[in-house]
């Protein structure tokens, strides 16, 4: 089965232009990652402004009560968030309020399971209301369900998956072909969460594989925590994401605003 | 060559039964499951492969298990035999370690040395650390922190083995937690490690897998239904519902046989409080379709997508999902699933053992409930066969604390009648 090809959304075409005003000041996209709710509902707003003023693209997160493939940071915040009482709904309204400050493409990242319990078409009408540009989905490869991205796009929206050091070329095709957003190389074999020292040697080739087949700007991420990291993966993606380090730096009580602004500068292309 | 794995309709090509199972998880397994698949194509077909599992459920589990004729439960109940299908007498005590032998010669022809498992009561982690130190692999048990007070034995047990035990704190700090832990290592170790899933839960080829494995215990009873009874087919078959993998393994055999040839197939799944007090782990009777550990099948989740922690008596059915190919069976009604609840299992583990002698593990006391009240409607030329899928010694510390909770409740002072003067 092939994956369905997607048209150009305007979702797809603010996160396209977000990428290429990014390489315009030679810079790799910066995409910092932030769970909705958290450090509380109320809180929130603030953390997000922070990342927002330094981002190219947010990735706002919806809280989950079994994230497979997030390492303990992240699980931590979603419990945090999900016992202040953000969920799905909450999560889309929390984007909306961000929208109406921010001219910022804010994607979603979220499981599976809150989307078909709204209901896949309600959960995209609620998206696009709240203005979401576009859907990371970690536990749905392209081939199991390929009405989620036809119902993205019919609702404006583009949707992207993810490839991962053990992707096979025959995998990285198929995804590669269903992304209409961007497509997310996982850096390394494992969940996310910053890692001792740099396990990044497997992202160039990789990359370079995904370039082969992919139509949208490649960003990586998983284990990117600093400067340092970024600048790494500067060297050879489209885009970085990072989240596990600021879900650490709003937990220790640290300038969130200042690391993403460090780490935006470490996104710098040679 | 005496063992044959079974060909039963296996999932369509995205992994499926009808709409439920498929492979819900991060794209990092995708190849690995692609290799597991492949690898279990090519040994199911592999005669040396099958003579070392034949050799091995014969020799170290000690199979074939009876099928008993329970006279004074079938007495008591007043209507159809009662037979119990003995997996209590498998070594470890359980059905579980039919999967994780096959399993971990598996992983042993795949060159994998280091295997990882989930466990909720414990029999699953035990069978892995058994399988596991029989093979010389290293072995990695998460269990949840409060299965881990439920089933101090079982831990013991599985370290006493060799193998390591990770304590789970997330989330309910249960079987399902367990379970997504095991799937992170997976994730994290995917190229050197093999993941031995307890149940008929989990991506594509999972649930299909462990069936297979499983489905030994219905196969066998064909065989010895045919030889007291005369026939093969029960009228009626019962087994305990948690994830599902010792009622696939019953039912499996005979839920592919034409209508009117198949038995009457009840699964029990645990009503904890009962289905209406919201504590519980009736996937089918309290849940709706949703997405967990890989697979979309019947699933305790709130109208926003959270998992809802369930609730049971017994470790083994506490878990909020229920494997794809039970949704398939539910929906089409080739088996009905029907909720017990934990004080229907307490009085039915207690009942099993004053009128036979077995004390069964409190998941199985779900079954024997239903049974006892199945064969009651049925007539004494009828047969019911039931899963005794585990035995009770896991659970008798905890059925001690529970008993002396209902006896401190019964002494309390109870509400005084007004005396009655003649």
């Amino acid at each position: 089965m092939t994956a369905t090809l997607t048209p150009t959304t305007p979702g797809a075409a603010r996160l396209h232009a977000a990428f290429a005003r990014a390489k315009q000041e030679g810079r790799a996209a910066f995409i910092p990652f932030m769970t909705a709710g958290y450090p509380t509902a109320q809180a929130f707003p603030a953390v997000a402004d922070a990342l927002l003023g330094q981002a190219d693209i947010l990735e706002v997160g919806i809280p989950y009560s079994d994230p497979l493939g997030d390492g303990p940071t992240i699980q931590r915040a979603s419990e945090q968030a999900l016992a202040g009482g953000t969920s799905t709904r909450h999560t889309l309204a929390l984007v909306r309020e961000l929208r109406s400050r921010h001219d910022t493409p804010i994607v979603i990242m979220t499981y599976v399971n809150p989307i078909y319990a709204v209901g896949p078409r309600e959960f995209m009408r609620l998206a696009q209301e709240a203005g979401v540009d576009g859907l990371i989905l970690p536990d749905l490869p392209p081939d199991q369900d390929l009405e989620i991205a036809d119902l993205a796009a019919e609702h404006g929206m583009a949707v992207t998956f993810l490839i991962a050091p053990t992707s096979t070329p025959a995998r990285v095709k198929l995804v590669a072909e269903a992304c209409t957003g961007f497509l997310y190389a996982v850096s390394v074999t494992g969940v996310t969460g910053t890692r001792e020292g740099s396990a990044l040697n497997e992202v160039p080739a990789m990359l370079a594989l995904a370039r082969q087949y992919a139509r949208v700007p490649v960003a990586v991420g998983f284990g990117v925590k600093d400067a340092e990291t970024a600048a790494q993966v500067a060297q050879v993606a489209d885009g970085v994401v990072v989240g596990s380090a600021f879900i650490n730096a709003v937990k220790a009580g640290q300038d969130v605003g200042a690391l993403a602004a460090s780490i935006r500068e470490g996104c710098t292309q040679n | 060559m005496s063992l044959q794995l079974p060909t039963y309709p296996q999932p369509d090509e995205r992994g499926r039964f009808g709409r439920f199972g498929g492979r819900y998880v991060p794209e990092t397994l995708i190849p690995a499951l692609d290799e597991l698949q492949a690898a279990y194509t090519e040994a199911r077909n592999d005669p040396a492969f099958l003579n070392e599992l034949d050799r091995l459920l014969k020799d170290f589990v000690g199979r074939p298990s009876g099928l008993y004729l329970a006279q004074r439960l079938t007495e008591h109940a007043g209507g159809a035999k009662i037979y119990l299908k003995r997996e209590d007498q498998n070594y470890t005590g359980a059905h579980k370690i039919n999967n994780c032998l096959a399993q971990a010669l598996l992983a042993k022809r795949m060159g994998k040395q280091r295997v990882i498992a989930e466990t909720g009561a414990g029999q699953h982690g035990v069978a892995s650390a058994t399988a596991a130190a029989l093979l010389g692999l290293e072995c990695i048990v998460y269990m949840g922190a409060e299965d881990i007070r439920r089933q101090a034995l079982n831990v013991f047990r599985m370290k006493l083995l060799g193998a390591e035990v990770r304590e789970v704190t997330s989330g309910t700090s249960t079987l399902k937690d367990a379970t997504n832990e095991a799937i992170r290592d997976w994730v994290t170790n995917v190229r050197d490690t093999f993941y031995i899933l307890g149940s008929v839960v989990g991506p594509h080829p999972y649930p299909a897998m462990v069936r297979d494995f499983q489905s030994i215990i219905g196969e066998e009873v064909k065989v010895q239904h045919q030889a007291l009874e005369g026939r093969a087919v029960p009228d009626a078959i019962v087994a305990c519902v948690g994830g599902g993998s010792n009622a696939i393994g019953i039912f499996a055999p005979f839920a592919y046989l034409p209508e009117h040839e198949r038995p009457l197939l009840i699964g029990t799944e645990a009503a904890g409080e009962g289905v209406e007090s919201g504590k519980h782990a009736a996937s089918v009777a309290g849940g709706r379709v949703g997405v967990l550990h890989g697979a979309m099948m019947y699933l305790l989740n709130d109208d926003e997508g959270q998992i809802v922690p369930p609730h049971s008596i017994s470790a083994g059915l506490d878990y909020p999902g229920i494997g794809p190919e039970h949704c398939l069976y539910s929906e089409t009604g080739v088996a009905q699933y029907v909720p017990v609840t934990d004080a229907q299992a307490l009085d039915a583990l207690q009942l099993l053992t004053r009128l036979e002698g077995i004390i069964p593990a409190l998941e199985t006391a779900h079954a024997i409930h239903a049974a006892v009240n199945l064969a009651r409607t049925m007539r004494p030329d009828q047969t019911v066969v039931v899963n005794l899928s585990g035995r009770g010694d896991k659970d008798v510390a905890e059925v001690m604390r529970l008993l002396d909770l209902g006896r401190e409740q019964d002494a309390a002072p109870a509400p005084r009648t007004p005396e009655v003067h003649a």
